[in-house]
């Protein structure tokens, strides 16, 4: 099967600064697939550069870059436009700052239409409507005249999903979209994440640093550190057997409930992430690494771990022996 | 014995609805009691906007509450002076990039609570700073550096050596972590533990994250439109949770188990709203299980055997 969206080792600079170095995600059709690691990981940076959304004096360069079948890399900024917002779309964290203020929740969401497929306005406000009702929004007629700030956070991001599938998109790009929701909230949104997924046929990149959200949503995850991703595998697969020393950290820091020992200190990873200088060899990950050798200074390779699963590291799986996080 | 014993404690804020309506009353913390004994760790968990921050501001002394009361020591909190007050009770807030003065070095912004007393020489003070940088983890070159120059868990860390400079007996933590990644919101939580064992520290925690709280508190209660809904010791609340709220709550936890989905929380899809707080129970709009008599009868605590309580007819 061929992937919706397919990118071999992308590379994004800012100036001095190297945010992603290498980086290969496949996105297959119809999966869920999650690209998770902490801030300033470059998961962030990795879809705005797919969408060539990249801030100003962002640099991309990349083997391959294709969303379905087309390449991204070659794409005048205006074939790219017209596929941004039409067959991808995004959702970001805070639905306040990525929703125009000063406009109704109706035209923005017609304008997608109007825009992008050229439908009168009364027909996009008719398929607004409807979308509302989908991802369900109580009165989906009242709030098209509503403004953003009348709305609460949740339905600020349930307009921002109508939104976004306004023009039947292939892809979804997520962008820790529940973040800034309360539990119960985000619970809600996942679950329409999931339902869209189903119905629609949607393929969904999310990014999230919640290992909680990828174990419940995804069917392949990608785990990111310091621009590079570090270990890739089915979602069950991760979750049973994490191989990347940085992947097993992450996974002992999250309390998880009903498994809580209070007498004993969380596991943690000690230090912070190195700030990455463009030709930086090695492993990004040896100065935080309990088994860091000398061999951890140059390449490193990638290993696979069975089926679709694979990690880059130095050491084989034999050479660590460490208990599994509880 | 305890710690900090508040009683029905309440705040009211006025807010305007327009020229010519009437202003409408919210009351954002409502009656509301509690106490934690010394050492121990009560957990305040809740939605935005239930009230929880509210409540942290009025025990800090930075918002006066309309009536109720609170005993520190022994002590009238609420009559206390300022500098009385921040030698009892100090806060760590959520956001270390706010909460630190840009333009001051760490040093300086930790030793700030021991000059505001006014009673401690500049040796002393040096002496007191130097000794708590390290005891949370930060070097003396740190000191010396502005907190754009430190990460976001260094300056957690800083806040923190901030609030325990002047040796308080109650920290209160307002959402500590919620702006760290999980790998060092691991390391501040676990320095907390620390710092509360060695020092003999008593903390209410705020916090969102059930799975911080479940793993930092001794005590755990839950608050919905201002009013406390449930408390009980952490193991049994987490275990056996009373109140349709917390059930609802612990349900829409995510635990990184793979293959379980996500839950359908069952809570609907009307959202509390503080300015219109609903007749009877004030959660029955969203309540699964919610009967006639909930629609229109407040239910009152119940307290149990060991103290505990949740407020629901039905529990």
């Amino acid at each position: 099967m061929s992937a919706l969206l397919d990118i071999e080792d992308l590379e994004v600079t800012f100036g001095r600064t190297a945010a992603v170095r290498g980086a290969s995600l496949r996105v297959e059709k119809g999966e869920t697939h999650c690209l998770v690691g902490e801030s300033g990981c470059g998961k962030s940076v990795t879809a705005l550069a797919m969408m060539n959304l990249l801030a100003r004096g962002g640099h991309r360069s990349a083997r391959r870059m294709t969303f379905a079948g087309i390449d991204l890399l070659s794409l005048p900024d205006r074939a790219m436009a017209r596929i941004r917002g039409n067959r991808m779309s995004m959702i970001f964290q805070e639905p306040m700052t990525s929703l125009n203020p000063a406009y109704t929740v109706g035209s923005q969401m017609a304008e997608v239409l109007t825009r992008h497929k050229g439908a009168s306005r009364a027909a996009a406000l008719d398929r607004a409507v409807e979308l509302m009702g989908r991802v369900g929004i109580t009165a989906p007629q009242m709030r098209l005249g509503q403004f953003p700030h009348q709305l609460s956070g949740g339905l600020r991001q349930r307009v921002m999903i109508a939104m976004a599938l306004m023009c039947d998109p292939e892809l979804l790009v997520a962008d820790e979209p529940t973040t800034a929701l309360d539990v119960t909230v985000q619970a809600q949104i996942l679950r329409l994440l999931a339902s869209l997924k189903r119905e629609f046929g949607l393929s969904i990149l999310l990014i999230t640093h919640d290992l909680g959200i990828v174990a419940r949503v995804a069917d392949r995850v990608s785990v990111m550190y310091a621009g590079e991703v570090v270990e890739r595998a089915p979602a069950a697969e991760l979750f049973r057997a994490p191989q990347h020393p940085y992947t097993r950290g992450l996974l002992s820091c999250v309390p998880v409930p009903g498994r809580v020992r209070r007498d004993r200190p969380l596991g943690s990873i000690p230090g912070t992430v190195p700030a990455i200088a463009p030709g930086f060899a090695g492993c990004a990950f040896r100065s935080r690494c309990a088994h860091a050798i000398e061999v951890c200074e140059h390449d490193i390779p990638r290993r696979p771990a069975g089926g679709a699963h694979d990690y880059l590291c130095q050491l084989l799986p034999r050479e660590r022996a460490e208990p599994q996080p509880a | 014995m305890s710690a900090i014993e508040v009683a029905n404690l309440r705040r009211e804020f006025r807010v305007r609805s327009g020229l010519f309506a009437a202003d409408k009353h919210v009351i954002a913390v409502d009656d509301v009691t509690f106490g934690v004994p010394a050492g121990g760790v009560l957990g305040i968990v809740g939605e935005s906007g239930c009230g929880k921050s509210t409540l942290a501001r009025l025990i800090l002394g930075l918002l006066t509450p309309t009536s109720g009361s609170a005993l520190v020591e022994g002590k009238r909190l609420f009559a206390l002076d300022r500098k009385a007050r921040a030698r009892l009770i100090q806060p760590v807030f959520q956001d270390p990039f706010a909460s630190l003065n840009p333009r001051r070095l760490v040093k300086d912004i930790v030793a700030l609570p021991l000059a505001a007393q006014g009673t401690f020489t500049r040796g002393e003070i040096a002496r007191r700073v130097a000794t708590i940088l390290e005891r949370v983890g930060l070097s003396a070159e740190m000191g010396d550096r502005m907190p754009a120059q430190l990460s976001g868990g260094q300056r957690q860390r800083a806040a923190i050596a901030r609030a325990l400079v002047l040796e308080p007996r109650i920290v209160i933590c307002d959402e500590p972590t919620s702006a760290l990644d999980v790998s060092v919101q691991a390391q501040i939580l676990n320095l907390l533990a620390d710092l509360r064992r060695d020092l003999g520290l008593t903390y209410i925690f705020i916090s969102h994250n059930l799975a911080v709280v479940e793993h930092v508190a001794s005590e755990v209660a839950v608050m919905y439109l201002g009013r406390i809904v449930e408390r009980n010791e952490t193991d049994a609340l987490f275990r056996r949770p009373r109140h349709p709220y917390t059930q609802a709550l612990l349900a829409s936890v995510l635990t990184p188990e793979p293959g379980r989905g996500v839950p359908d929380v069952g809570l609907g899809d009307t959202l509390p709203d503080p300015a219109n707080i609903p007749p009877g129970c004030r959660f029955h709009p969203r309540c699964r299980i919610a009967v006639e008599r909930c629609r229109s009868v407040a239910p009152a605590p119940m307290v149990g055997a060991g103290g505990a309580m949740v407020e629901c007819h039905l529990a």
